[in-house]
């Protein structure tokens, strides 16, 4: 692009007539301003739009009686706290929470731990690689309901493949994955796991495409270890990319629903409930939105620290 | 850098977002088209969209109006409906499932179907319980379902069996059909309406209440699951399956009976060499009644405050749920009509599914006594017989729900 296909094209006339004026510097800073302030505001009006105003409508609504009524009326009175003590006197939502931070953080250490020692074995060369790396892709792209409900029919105690291959095997054969209160929680964990995993890995492998290669010539000329090479090196060159890993992991991990509603539907005996699940049932099972807004209010401000922690870490490496 | 972003730029920039953004403000209040009548149901599969499909062509011809239908998830069509009536734009006929119209009506967006000229004339007192609120009857039934037990013909008869029919009987007839990879019975206790759903009529039979939870009755019927369970007759999975699953455990032979409804006739039908039959579900002793859930959707009239609308939507209701059109469906669907006279003809027409239509004459509403209160009383329920059955005391379970369902959370 260059002025002259502007005022060769339909180039108004006001243009060409402005042309011959000495140009006026501080006009010029505020048209730029102002075209500035132009690109961002879509940007602006569509955050403000369809994120600032649920967030908000969420948070009032988390002080309001609203009912299906309301839905009529228009009308959802202020009940001050009532929602609030509502929810944290329900024994349900201690459990909820609770299996919440186990549910990530065992999520977390799963996907991370099994997506860097795959990451790591692929960065290798050998043959076939690109083939298994592609293959251990697939749990990423299944749908997550999809996901839910094929491992359902795996897990089943007495008819599930799974059981019946480590019966074979000889393991037993009788674990009851989602059928027992102790041991749902777990399998749900396991098959989330497993669902995390290529993402950690792409990201991480990608991470580890962009360390020098000289930088593992001079280790291995200064004859450093396999594992000390991956500690020195490795680790901090791929730091940026871990926050960026585990962050994103965290949020996606904390909201969890649709998989824990496809696997067990929060049973058995609310053994899988967790705030994403509770908030559902409160807001499309109760139709008590006003309940459902708390559990969803307090989700967000959980995600909102870790984003500051990602923020920060981001603003570090600016410098 | 150059001065090339100028204010002609940007102007028409936030001109279009902002108009972007209004138009997804403004476009949630529709225009209703004068002709066009919509019906909102839950019939996404592709069998009952056609014979609702069907249906409404008859009535658009006889009604002179066009009548079209959406269909969204079971799930779905609650909350769907809510969000309509903010956005002012409900459909002219609601199809909603009986246990959820309750709420719906409290909330104030239904038009009693008396007042816009439906009579109950022909319909069965419970069915008119059914499609009613505190007395008002807002739902018409087209037909209704619920459970019964479904049992292997092929497999009793050679185990020399006979269809159980008290609760003895029942846990007897399923130990001896329980070996190998068989089980002698399945049911759903799963951790949502369908475990609730099949649970109540174990509640009912035993003269228990969805009012009172921790009776010894509702104990006593939780008690027998229980022993079902260590019976090893019943497997441990049951706390995991949905109604449909329990149906696929039944035809592909892992249980010789079944606790389900008629909604699984038409996927049972399509495995060839699969002989069932049905039966009313087993009672605690020989002479009890046998009372079941009554399920299925009614049609509704929503408060669009449109009132010309509203009394043609009264009769396409009318025309949908005319006797004709009841045993239509019903033969359709497997289910049972709700008036008697269509009852009576249909009865006639699929004498195996009998057991059926008398356990509809005794069944009950859900709603019946607790309106909107039911989902709670129905969360609290499922929760406990989950933690029954996976190893607390019923009694225990039982108590804690019944606080947990008066407490209001």
């Amino acid at each position: 692009m260059s002025t002259t296909t502007a005022s060769a094209g339909a180039g108004p006339a006001p243009a060409a007539k402005k042309a011959p004026k000495p140009p006026n510097p501080a006009r010029i800073r505020r048209r730029r301003r102002l075209a500035q302030w132009g690109f961002i505001a879509p940007a602006v009006i569509f955050m403000a739009l369809f994120f600032g105003y649920p967030l908000v409508r969420n948070i009032v609504m988390s002080f309001q009686d609203y009912s299906p009524s309301t839905f009529f009326t228009g009308e959802s009175p202020f009940n001050g706290t009532d929602n609030w003590s509502k929810v944290f006197n329900d024994e349900l939502f201690g459990k909820a929470l609770w299996h919440t931070i186990l549910f990530t953080i065992g999520s977390l250490i799963g996907q991370f731990g099994i997506g860097l020692a795959l990451a790591v074995f692929f960065n290798r060369r050998f043959p076939l690689n690109g083939v298994l790396r592609s293959l251990i892709l697939l749990p990423w792209l299944v749908p997550m309901v999809v996901s839910g409900v094929v491992w359902r029919r795996i897990l089943d105690q007495d008819t599930g493949v799974l059981n019946s291959f480590l019966g074979t095997i000889g393991l037993g054969g009788d674990t009851p994955w989602l059928t027992s209160t102790s041991m749902a929680l777990t399998s749900v964990i396991l098959v989330n796991i497993w669902i995390g995993i290529p993402f950690n890995m792409v990201i991480l492998y990608g991470g580890l495409q962009e360390v020098p290669k000289e930088l593992y010539e001079a280790a291995s000329l200064d004859g450093a270890s396999a594992w000390r090479t991956f500690r020195s090196i490795t680790l901090p060159m791929l730091r940026p990319v871990i926050t960026v890993v585990l962050v994103l992991g965290f949020m996606s991990t904390v909201k969890i629903l649709d998989l824990i509603l496809a696997l067990t539907d929060g049973g058995p005996a609310d053994s899988t409930q967790t705030l994403g699940t509770l908030t559902y049932q409160n807001s499309f099972v109760q139709l008590d939105f006003g309940a459902g807004a708390v559990v969803g209010n307090i989700l967000i401000l959980i995600s909102a620290v870790f984003a500051v922690f990602y923020l920060r870490a981001n603003r570090n490496e600016g410098k | 850098m150059s001065n090339r972003f100028t204010p002609r730029v940007a102007v028409p920039l936030t001109v279009v977002s902002a108009l972007i953004g209004g138009a997804v403000l403004t476009g949630c209040g529709q225009q209703r088209d004068p002709d066009v009548y919509t019906v909102l149901n839950s019939s996404t599969d592709e069998s009952y969209h056609r014979w609702d499909a069907q249906t409404l062509a008859r009535c658009s011809e006889r009604l002179g109006v066009t009548i079209e239908q959406q269909s969204v998830p079971a799930s779905q069509v609650m909350t769907k409906a809510l969000r309509m009536a903010s956005s002012k734009s409900l459909p002219d006929v609601l199809q909603l499932d009986a246990s959820e119209m309750p709420t719906f009506a409290e909330a104030g967006g239904l038009i009693p179907l008396k007042d816009l000229g439906l009579s109950t004339k022909d319909i069965p007192g419970g069915i008119v319980d059914f499609g009613s609120y505190e007395g008002t009857y807002y739902g018409a039934a087209r037909t209704v379902n619920t459970l019964a037990l479904f049992y292997n013909k092929d497999t009793l008869d050679k185990a020399g069996l006979e269809v159980p029919t008290t609760w003895d009987e029942m846990r007897e007839t399923a130990k001896k059909l329980t070996h190998g990879r068989q089980y002698g019975i399945a049911l759903s206790a799963g951790g949502a309406e369908d475990g609730v759903f099949q649970f109540t009529p174990f509640m009912w039979s035993n003269g228990g209440d969805e009012t009172k939870l921790d009776s010894p009755e509702v104990v006593g019927a939780l008690d027998y699951w229980k022993s079902l369970l260590a019976d090893g007759s019943l497997s441990k999975s049951t706390v995991n399956w949905t109604q449909a699953d329990v149906n696929d455990q039944f035809m592909a032979g892992n249980a010789a009976m079944m606790i389900n409804g008629p909604w699984q006739v038409e996927t049972l039908n399509s495995r060839k060499g699969l002989n069932w039959g049905i039966a009313e579900i087993p009672v605690p002793e020989a002479g009890d009644d046998s009372v079941g859930p009554l399920g299925g959707g009614v049609l509704t009239v929503p408060n669009t405050g449109d009132e010309k609308r509203e009394k043609k939507a009264a009769e396409i209701i009318g025309c949908m749920s005319g006797e004709q059109e009841q045993i239509t469906y019903a033969l359709n669907s497997w289910m049972v009509p709700a008036n008697e006279k269509a009852a009576a003809v249909w009865r006639t027409k699929v004498p195996e599914l009998d057991a059926l239509a008398d356990q509809v004459a005794t069944a009950r509403s859900r709603t019946a006594k607790l309106g909107a209160r039911w989902s709670s009383v129905s969360l609290a329920l499922q929760s406990a017989f989950q933690s029954a059955l996976t190893g607390e005391s019923s009694e225990a379970a039982l108590n804690r729900a019944q606080k947990r369902a008066t407490s209001g959370n």
